[in-house]
């Protein structure tokens, strides 16, 4: 073990190194495969097209996500489109032996949620799937890759990928967070000071006093935006958090085998004096609960700031602010606490795990629903909707006027029937605020934590949590 | 599509068309509802759809002296967001085979380069050399090189960059991945058994 002191990125990258390509790339194995309905169909179409098997279908799951209704998931799909999606996976799964999380398996949900609590992301191991929120697995030191469908083809033909190289940018987030500032708080902060497209090139590595005290849902959160500051993907370092959180899951090994995972697990984790090609340190003690005003995730400010003005901004930022601004209708320099809101969404890869419902609960509990306001939430798997339902937090939610749904991305993306109509704007517990992203060509979205969403549904506009906890 | 039919790609050459802005994210270049389908065929009637409708006939896209162009003249950080290949599909089908700008999303890139489309880079100032100059006169005809990673163009010859494993792989026909990584065979299997996670604690 005298070898030079490398980062876990480094030691994954190496172990999973099948072979130099010719041209300088890696081809790199896939441990785990993840597969959903939107972005494997024309892949299992191409490779029956070129005669190829999956090559591993035991390293490969699927389950449907993105398309699923949140009212009843009733089959056939009330959408003719949906239910073809669905009808497509289901058959190729049966056909090439790859195991298929549906409804009746009861562990159905977004595929970034489910893997996690299935044991399936494990440290030092490799994660692809047709999605760019793969990054979310890097919770657990893994390098999980978003991809397009030729590449997953590529993985359900050969399990690699050819990969370029990344460098590796630490960031270190100092103390300990104040009461009300979130993973999500944490992972806009970041983003806002390096830019959505800061981390093109690069693999995140986050460190730091703030995110080992954080759980694993919420490296989960953290992670799960790396691809928004344009980061290939993120990752926190195994530790005890992640080892305990582990124990027991379906498919983690049992008994002496676990105790044995867990040691390799931990040595994964990067070595002190591994060398990065970059770092950064933000103070946590100074984070504050943040909020989205604009059309990317880096346009976000601290909830008790004010929206930016363009003639005060560098000249390279001024055309996207007013782009923004005009998008939003919101006026350059007004407080953000305030805005009314029509909608509330909580849930998604990013915030639709049990820690999230419980901290939303925690808000619904000290009032109702502003009249007027939809408030959706969607858990983000069955299981983290059993274990609410066992806590009771259905119930504080439809006591309050949120409507409880069944799992999906429902209202992330315009993908099922839960949408925003025409200018309405969504206080939001998901990932991206683009232009027409939860549906309506001029909708908008306001991206936070889901206690803020929920304080935002009762309050009918934009206040900081930290008045309501 | 033909594994054992490589297909080398070391210019393109032809029109261009200019759609300004940064950060033009995958959702806006196809929007999520028209990702209802199991096959990429229709995906380039919907190209950047909301985008051109909210434009009301003003969008680059529906400015005829840009239809038929081969050449798409973006700027930072163009195909950032969603993974979504059915962003470049949408691209390829309605006409694009290469995309010059400042930078461009790592997935993006990645999904461009499996479908044989060149994504090349330039700095701010000679991106916007390239733009006005197609703004000024859409008819001259932009040409990239690959390996000498250019764009010529009325204004001049412009060096950009394309990082060199995807260069290696457009030039030499590689650029669909899949044959090259099957080459691999048992090398695979053997580095499967070297994973515990894989091969059993
Ligand atoms: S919840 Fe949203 S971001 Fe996550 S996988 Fe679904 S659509 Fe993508």
């Amino acid at each position: 073990m005298s070898e030079k002191p490398a980062h876990l990125f480094e030691k994954t990258w190496r172990a999973h190194k099948v072979r130099e390509l010719p041209g300088g790339q890696t081809q790199l194995f896939i441990g785990t495969h993840l597969v959903h309905e939107v972005t494997s169909p024309q892949a299992f179409a191409m490779l029956r097209e070129l005669g190829l098997p999956v090559r591993f279908p035991g390293r490969t799951f699927a389950t449907a996500d993105h398309i699923m209704p949140t009212d009843t998931q009733a089959r056939p799909l009330a959408d003719p489109l949906a239910e073809t999606m669905l009808s497509e996976l289901e058959r190729n799964c049966a056909e090439s032996g790859v195991t298929f999380f549906g409804k009746e398996s009861g562990y159905q949900g977004v595929v970034h949620v489910i893997g996690p609590e299935l044991g399936l992301t494990v440290p030092g191991s490799t994660i692809a799937c047709g999605d760019s929120h793969t990054s979310t697995h890097g919770a657990f030191g893994t390098i999980a890759l978003g991809i397009g469908t030729s590449q997953v083809r590529d993985v359900l033909a050969t399990q690699t990928l050819a990969m370029g190289g990344l460098k590796v940018r630490r960031i270190e987030v100092t103390g300990q967070l104040r009461p009300g500032v979130y993973a999500k708080d944490v992972i806009l902060a970041i983003i806002r000071k390096l830019g959505v497209n800061g981390g093109v090139g690069f693999a995140y590595e986050y460190a730091g006093e703030a995110i080992e005290a954080m759980s694993m849902e919420e490296r989960m959160t953290l992670c799960n935006m790396s691809i928004e500051g344009g980061a290939r993907c993120g990752y926190v370092n195994p530790d005890a958090t992640t080892v305990e959180y582990l124990r027991g899951r379906r498919y983690s090994p049992e008994g002496e085998a676990f105790e044995r995972a867990a040691a390799e697990w931990v040595a994964m984790a990067s070595d002190p004096g591994a060398e990065y090609d970059d770092s950064v340190c933000l103070n946590g003690e100074e984070i504050e609960p943040s909020i989205t005003w604009g059309i990317h995730p880096g346009h976000n400010i601290g909830v008790r700031e004010r929206v930016p003005t363009p003639s005060e901004a560098s000249e390279d930022e001024r055309a996207g602010i007013e782009e923004a601004l005009e998008y939003m209708d919101l006026d350059p320099g007004a407080p953000i606490v305030g805005t009314p809101v029509d909608v509330a969404f909580i849930g998604s890869c990013t915030n639709g795990r049990l820690s999230d419902l419980r901290e939303a609960a925690r808000v619904a509990r000290t009032g109702t629903v502003q009249e007027g306001v939809r408030a959706l939430v969607v858990p983000g798997s069955q299981e983290v909707s059993r274990q609410a339902i066992a806590e009771g937090l259905d119930e504080v939610f439809r006591q309050a006027g949120f409507d409880w749904r069944e799992p999906g991305c429902s209202m992330c993306l315009a993908m099922n029937p839960d949408k925003l109509i025409g200018r309405e704007i969504c206080a939001s517990s998901s990932n991206r605020n683009f232009k027409g992203r939860q549906g309506s060509p001029s909708g908008r979205t306001l991206l936070m934590s889901p206690a803020m969403v929920a304080a935002a549904a009762i309050a009918g506009r934009v206040v900081d949590v930290r008045e309501v906890l | 599509m033909n594994a054992n039919n490589l297909t080398s790609i070391e210019a393109v050459s032809g029109r261009a068309c200019v759609v300004r802005g940064d950060d033009i994210d995958t959702d806006r270049i196809i929007p999520a509802r028209f990702m209802k389908d199991i096959t990429f065929d229709a995906m380039g009637e919907h190209l950047f759809e909301d985008a051109r409708k909210a434009a009301k006939g003003n969008h680059p896209l529906d400015d005829e002296r840009f239809f038929g162009s081969d050449i798409l003249v973006v700027g930072k950080n163009f195909g950032c967001g969603s993974s979504r290949e059915h962003a470049p599909q949408a691209l390829m089908r309605y006409g694009f085979r290469a995309f010059v700008g400042q930078s461009f999303a790592d997935i993006f890139a990645g999904n461009c380069c499996s479908l044989g489309l060149v994504c090349i880079t330039l700095s701010e100032r000679d991106a916007e050399a390239l733009r006005e100059s197609v703004e000024l006169d859409p008819e001259q005809v932009v040409s990239i090189d690959v390996s000498a990673e250019t764009v010529t163009c009325r204004a001049g010859a412009l060096s950009g960059n394309i990082p060199k494993g995807t260069r290696d792989r457009l030039i030499e026909g590689h650029w669909d991945a899949t044959s090259l990584l099957l080459e691999a065979e048992g090398a695979i299997e053997k580095t499967a058994e070297g994973l515990p996670y894989v091969s059993g604690y």
